[in-house]
């Protein structure tokens, strides 16, 4: 490339304005983080109040990240999702299970047990997509209701294989109690869990910003007929992120069973209520706001939980209610959905 | 023909097979009483009649409107709560039934224009997350408030007196059936769903009823043309809530109980889903046939997987497939089959077959 031509390029990005960032979701963020000082009174729960929700906020930012990918690149609102977190939670007890037979360390089981998980929802998303969703892509009332049946029928194939009863998944002993900071009790688990939370987080913004599949995913986003046209095969990427959100549901229900202690078979139905109130919130197919969503719906449902509990049931609704109320397409709505 | 014609508001089964299913349905489940007195027939045929109207409702927000919601077991709930706390905190009466009646029916319309007004201006496919996740809330305020609601247990009540089971107007039986409340129950139930259905028929073959199938088809059209199809989307969804209401007063007037398993719980909603694709999507026959066939198999088809579960006892995985709690999972599978292969259900299919045979000689 000549020197012309560099200069040529620099000259057009000046010529087109750069979207200013819009800071005022990540400011409600922090002023609901503030807010909750005095509303709370000490600031020692405060801190332990935060930190779980934080750290809840990125368990469920891990979860919704792979629905929004999948929504925005496809236009599929995939209502199974919740079957690959309940699948990886299952799968988490028993690889857990079968460490604590064979004397593996904690940590050791845990990566174990998410490295299968995630394996497994991977594996079982790409049979999901090409079994399930790809004869309605386009279809909308279809997919709600073929999503929805592919559901119901696994979590019924989970209730044959794991039973339909409750299974404890209890933490490993390195990760049990908690560090105390002061009068502030930050429990080991819920770091590990944020970490890895953020870990994802950094993974996501490195592919999606710094790659070429993550520049056609974005591309795609934004207009798939266009980079279908200048000669990518839109399809494989298509199958890449529905198997690529699925192991990310698996991850995130490994981390939501631990955060639980505990998985029922109806654990995806339940998560998946809350992640579509996060996706929603975020403006359906946004990354970032995904990740506004989680915390903000983590947040809340600590501090609510904390000052009101019965109230703390019906935050998530309201929070939903009120932030649709400020902007209907949600925080980040994507330009042409 | 003429005052047929007009009862069914000019929307004829359009198959002669179909006509002959939907006269036998209306004939044995108004002689029902008569043709099979036990109780189980009885339960099964009331749930019958309940859910025609319940299909039928929802097949007006997806069949007619093509918008998919999920809190219609909402609604439904709100119509059988209205009638059992009525009934249970002014004691049994007429008053009270009705006094639950207008309370649900005022509920259901404010609730209904609330969430339409907010999320159907935004986009379908907001719709269904949204009612998704009220319908959650919802169940879990019916189970908070159990002072109120009855919690898990949900309400016992008894009836007004001419519908409780003890009132025997007649000394001798009548063709061998000693008439009591309950018969009373079934026929105040009969009438009313076939005339609320009637009515739904009437809805949606009167020109309100084709601007919702307009915007089924293109709503970007239907827009263009010049109807607010968000007040029509709100309208429909008001109307399907408001049946639904009304469904769920009968269910309650004929269980003379209201609890979250019976009205609120998501496996009804997969229930109703199921009979509307099966019965057909966009035709509210398919309300009847559906209904029928489904509560009649689940009746008794429960039964039948509990005997092949004994039959296959010891073999690891299948024993496990075919137990009688995993009637569900043969209920999803049925479910997707239907909507690939078989999207336009059961009338969709004979309107089919007797158009082809119309055109073939």
């Amino acid at each position: 490339m000549n020197a012309s031509t560099v200069a040529a390029a620099a000259g057009a990005a000046e010529a087109v304005p750069k979207a200013s960032f819009d800071w005022r979701p990540v400011a409600l963020v922090l002023a609901v983080m503030a807010l909750a000082v005095p509303a709370v009174g000490s600031t020692s729960t405060w801190i332990t109040l935060t930190v779980a929700g934080l750290a809840m906020g990125l368990i469920v930012f891990v979860i919704a990240s792979g629905l929004t990918l999948i929504f925005g690149l496809m236009d599929v609102l995939n209502f199974g999702h919740g079957v690959f977190i309940a699948l990886g939670a299952f799968v988490a007890t028993s690889v857990m299970g079968y460490g604590a037979g064979a004397g593996w360390s904690g940590f050791f089981s845990i990566f174990a047990a998410m490295a299968v998980a995630m394996a497994v929802a991977g594996a079982v998303g790409w049979a999901f997509e090409r079994v399930i969703v790809r004869p309605v892509y386009g279809l909308h009332l279809k997919q709600i209701l073929i999503t929805m049946g592919g559901m119901i029928v696994g979590e019924e194939i989970i209730k044959v294989i794991w039973g339909p009863l409750q299974i404890a998944l209890p933490l490993p002993d390195e990760l049990r109690g908690a560090w105390l900071f002061g009068e502030a009790a930050i429990e080991k688990y819920r770091v590990l869990a944020a970490a890895i939370g953020l870990a994802v987080l950094a993974a996501l913004v490195f592919t999606l910003n710094r790659t070429k599949i993550g520049l056609l995913i974005r591309a795609g986003v934004q207009d798939r007929s266009m980079v279908e046209a200048l000669g990518y095969r839109i399809r494989r990427l298509f199958v890449g992120v529905f198997v690529a959100g699925s192991a990310l549901a698996g991850l995130g229900g490994v981390l939501w069973g631990l955060y639980q202690e505990g998985v029922t078979p109806q654990i995806g139905a339940q998560v998946n209520v809350l992640i579509f109130i996060v996706i929603i919130i975020g403006g359906l197919g946004s990354t970032f706001g995904c990740l506004v969503g989680a915390l903000l719906v983590g947040l809340m449902a600590n501090y609510t939980g904390y000052l009101a509990p019965t109230v703390a049931l019906f935050s998530n609704i309201a929070l939903m209610v009120a932030i649709l109320l400020w902007r209907p397409q949600g925080l980040y709505p994507v330009s042409n959905r | 023909m003429n005052v047929l014609d007009r009862i069914l508001s000019h929307d004829h089964p359009r198959s002669r097979w179909l006509a002959a299913v939907l006269v036998v349905v209306f004939v044995v489940l108004a002689l029902a009483p008569f043709l099979f007195p036990g109780a189980k027939s009885m339960s099964v045929a009331s749930k019958i009649l309940v859910f025609v109207l319940l299909v039928a409702s929802y097949d007006l927000l997806l069949g007619y409107t093509g918008i998919v919601s999920f809190a219609h077991t909402m609604f439904f709930g709100i119509g059988a709560y209205g009638i059992a706390i009525a009934s249970e905190r002014l004691g049994a009466g007429w008053a009270a039934v009705g006094l639950g009646l207008l309370g649900a029916v005022v509920v259901s319309v404010l609730l209904s224009l609330l969430i339409g007004l907010f999320s159907l201006r935004v986009k379908a496919i907001f719709f269904a997350m949204i009612t998704l996740a009220v319908a959650t809330a919802f169940q879990t305020l019916a189970s908070q408030l159990s002072d109120f609601t009855g919690g898990e247990d949900g309400l016992t009540f008894r009836n007004p007196e001419w519908l409780s089971p003890s009132f025997e107007p007649f000394e001798s039986e009548i063709f061998g059936l000693l008439l009591d409340g309950k018969a009373f129950t079934y026929w105040l139930l009969f009438v009313a769903v076939t005339l609320l259905f009637l009515l739904l028929l009437r809805i949606v073959n009167s020109p309100f009823g084709r601007v919702l199938q307009a915007i089924r088809e293109n709503d970007f059209r239907a827009e263009a043309i010049g109807y607010r199809t968000v007040v029509y989307r709100t309208l429909s969804n008001v109307l399907a809530a408001l049946f639904a209401t009304l469904a769920g007063a009968l269910l309650a007037l004929s269980l003379r109980y209201a609890g979250p398993a019976t009205t609120l719980s998501f496996e009804i909603m997969l229930d109703i889903l199921l009979i509307v694709v099966i019965g057909g999507m966009g035709t509210m026959y398919g309300a009847v046939v559906g209904a029928v066939l489904f509560v009649l198999a689940q009746a008794y088809l429960q039964d039948l997987l509990a005997v092949g579960a004994t039959a296959v006892q010891g073999v690891p995985l299948l024993q496990d497939l075919i137990a009688p709690d995993r009637w569900l999972l043969w209920l999803g599978v049925l479910f997707v089959l239907s909507v690939y292969h078989f999207p336009t259900g059961v009338v969709g299919r004979l309107r089919a077959w007797a158009l082809a045979l119309k055109v073939k000689p």
